[in-house]
């Protein structure tokens, strides 16, 4: 502790959990931001993480609540929300907005895209498996032309409702923290635009490294027209992402209000790795200048002409990169906010507990969670598209 | 000085009818905040209670001459023992702050277990140009931002102006802590609900003033009700320049503040 703090400040109110709370939202609309892209503008170079993409967000939309359950101080109470939510709260439309964003959207429109095929599961299995499936279908077996085409329509309609209610659940994340008038680092109308940004970049990012990883662990060859579009994606989501983060830097510069003082203390001590090294350089800077250099993003076929194999690798780096730059940020948001005094005359510091609930332990087995879920999820409902002809759908870029 | 208060108080009409279907969780808050007595002692005294306390013939408010005091701490002290606050690890619903402000306008702030224990002296302080002790609690405020963050409607403000939070229904999402710009709330570590200053209502809907107020030696706090001439808070407003602390958030606090300095946020 440096300066001074309020006595009731000695305690940081939200920890590590509350870090992983915007981070696992932000990917889930982010994943599913990425999917609509193709559904709706028709971008048939991604369809083959089309599915994938929708099963991320759903395996990640159902940890999302988890965080913020054990971080409460009663969570049996939780359910309180729904029953007499304060109207004026931020906070209280979330588990309509998640409600919402889960039942109408996510399930609605895996449902209807995959109807004909757990049709097809449903017919070609026995036993447990095949009354399994047939639950799935909710008994909706008809797969003529016209019962498809009707699929078809309302997965459309469904994904177009989808994508502004991605950009609400996002958005709104960021509301709730953008909206507290108390808290001069969070204080501020472009939050939300920057969340919602920052979740489309680790969204596509999210999905570019499952897309790789699962394919090169089913011995498939990767798509390189389909990486390509995605690391284009990738590098012009990131560009208006930094120039939002940059708009506000400079923005709260140059207003230079009187929290200024304590702020710029704040970034140059406490926040110097997360914030200038981790979420800057190596989540931003560098793998922009990276994709800019190797990916048809700027120049067709890249600035460099690099073997599709090294490429490969250098999207990959780039994608963890950023994830580590988009998890940062989340963390100097939260945890940022917290580390300076509300009497703008100290600094506090964080230390992350190893064991115990609001610990490491607990976040490291939180983000693996949506990925066993997932794992779960693409067992049950395959989305793959190469499945009868491994090699066919390669191609170069 | 308790009797000319709780004559000020009763006197009072300045009915503020903003919340009436939060009655029920009066009631309740009445219940827990008599928690200190046996609780069958409390069920048994509320009802009584709210029929004689009318809530809406009050707007309370509470004022600081920052010039009266002088750092004892006993106010903390009181407050602690009175509201069962937990003293370790320390968590206050109200605390004193001592400001060094030295000649080259260096200005050292400090709050050892929120000034409690009193002030130890410090050490080599440098040419000093002025020091002064500000009692902090919690505003009350007018548009509380606690109040509006809130997301079950646990915080709310009471009829006669005291921003409560009930602890049955807290869910310790901590947000209102972090929605308040004074560094007025905390989780309670052993009720993990939001805890704060109460203007001690239980003793409020007796006729009683909060215990910091009656213990104060130099009577650098006042309480009463904000409107109406005969109160001793709003002779105090009459008779002093008023200061709210900031005032840019637009929080209209009512803890009222004369002699503040520039330097206190
Ligand atoms: S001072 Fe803080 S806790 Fe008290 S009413 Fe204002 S915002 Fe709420
Ligand atoms: S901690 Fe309790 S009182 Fe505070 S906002 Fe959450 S539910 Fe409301």
């Amino acid at each position: 502790m440096q300066g001074y703090m309020y006595p009731n400040e000695f305690e940081l109110q939200w920890s590590l959990l509350i870090v992983l709370y915007p981070y696992i939202t932000g990917l889930v609309a982010g994943a599913f931001i990425l999917a609509s892209l193709e559904r709706v503008f028709n971008v048939k170079e991604v369809q083959p993480t089309y599915r994938l993409a929708l099963l991320t967000a759903l395996a990640f939309m159902l940890v999302a609540t988890l965080p913020l359950l054990a971080h409460l101080g009663h969570p049996e109470r939780s359910y309180e929300i729904f029953m007499t939510p304060n109207r004026k709260s931020a906070m209280a439309m979330f588990g309509f907005v998640y409600a919402w964003y889960l039942m109408v959207v996510l399930l609605v429109e895996i449902w209807f895209d995959y109807r004909k095929d757990m049709v097809q599961w449903y017919r070609e299995s026995a036993g447990l498996k095949r009354w399994f499936y047939y639950a799935l279908t909710l008994g909706a077996t008809d797969t003529s032309a016209d019962a498809l085409k009707f699929d078809d329509k309302w997965g459309r309609w469904i994904t177009i409702i989808g994508i502004p209610s991605a950009f609400l659940l996002h958005g709104y994340v960021g509301f709730i923290f953008g909206s507290i008038k108390a808290n001069p680092w969070w204080s501020s109308v472009l939050m939300p635009v920057v969340f919602l940004f920052s979740a489309i970049v680790s969204g596509i990012a999210l999905v570019l490294v499952l897309y790789m990883l699962t394919t090169m662990f089913r011995w498939r060859k990767i798509d390189m027209v389909c990486l390509e579009k995605l690391a284009q994606f990738l590098f012009y989501a990131l560009i208006v992402d930094f120039s939002l983060e940059s708009l506000d830097f400079i923005h709260r510069l140059y207003e230079a209000e009187e929290s200024i003082g304590i702020l710029s203390q704040m970034i140059e001590s406490r926040l110097f790795i997360s914030l200038i090294v981790l979420q800057v350089l190596m989540g931003t800077i560098i793998p922009l200048v990276m994709l800019g250099l190797t990916s048809s993003a700027l120049h067709k076929g890249g600035f460099l002409r690099v073997a599709p194999e090294l490429r490969q690798l250098i999207y990959l780096t780039c994608a963890v990169m950023i994830q580590i730059g988009i998890f940062s940020i989340r963390w100097n948001v939260v945890i940022g906010g917290q580390l300076f005094s509300k009497s703008l005359r100290g600094l506090t510091v964080y230390k992350v507990e190893l064991l115990g609930i609001e610990g490491l332990a607990v976040t490291i087995g939180l983000l693996c969670l949506p990925l066993v879920i997932l794992w779960v999820l693409v067992k049950i409902l395959p989305p793959w598209t190469d499945q009868e002809t491994p090699t066919t759908s390669q191609a170069t870029a | 000085m308790t009797e000319a208060d709780d004559q000020a108080i009763s006197n009072q009409d300045a009915p503020h009818n903003r919340d009436p279907d939060r009655r029920e969780f009066l009631n309740e808050m009445l219940a827990v905040c008599g928690a200190a007595a046996p609780v069958f002692f409390g069920i048994v005294r509320v009802p009584v209670q709210t029929d004689e306390y009318d809530a809406s013939d009050h707007h309370y408010g509470m004022g600081i001459d920052v010039n009266k005091c002088i750092g004892c701490g006993r106010c903390v002290q009181a407050c602690t023992i009175e509201n069962d606050v937990p003293e370790e690890p320390h968590f206050t619903n109200t605390w004193v702050e001592r400001y060094i402000i030295k000649t080259d306008g260096e200005v050292m702030v400090d709050s050892p277990d929120a000034g409690m224990h009193g002030f130890p002296r410090t050490g080599d302080e440098g040419a000093i140009l002025k020091t002064f002790f500000v009692p902090k609690l919690c505003n009350h405020c007018e548009e509380a931002p606690c109040v509006q963050v809130c997301p079950v409607g646990a915080t709310f403000t009471t009829e006669d102006g005291v921003v409560l939070v009930d602890e049955e229904y807290c869910i310790g999402c901590r947000y209102c802590i972090q929605a308040c710009p004074y560094g007025a709330r905390y989780l309670h570590p052993e009720k993990h609900v939001a805890g704060k200053c109460t203007f001690c209502y239980h003793r409020l809907v007796e006729g009683l003033v909060p215990a910091c107020v009656e213990v104060c030696p130099t009577q650098a706090r006042i309480f009463g009700a904000v409107e109406g001439r005969p109160t001793p808070l709003a002779q105090f407003m009459r008779f002093n320049t008023i200061q709210v602390l900031k005032p840019h958030l637009n929080t209209q606090p009512k803890v009222f503040y004369a002699n503040l300095d520039g330097e206190v946020r």
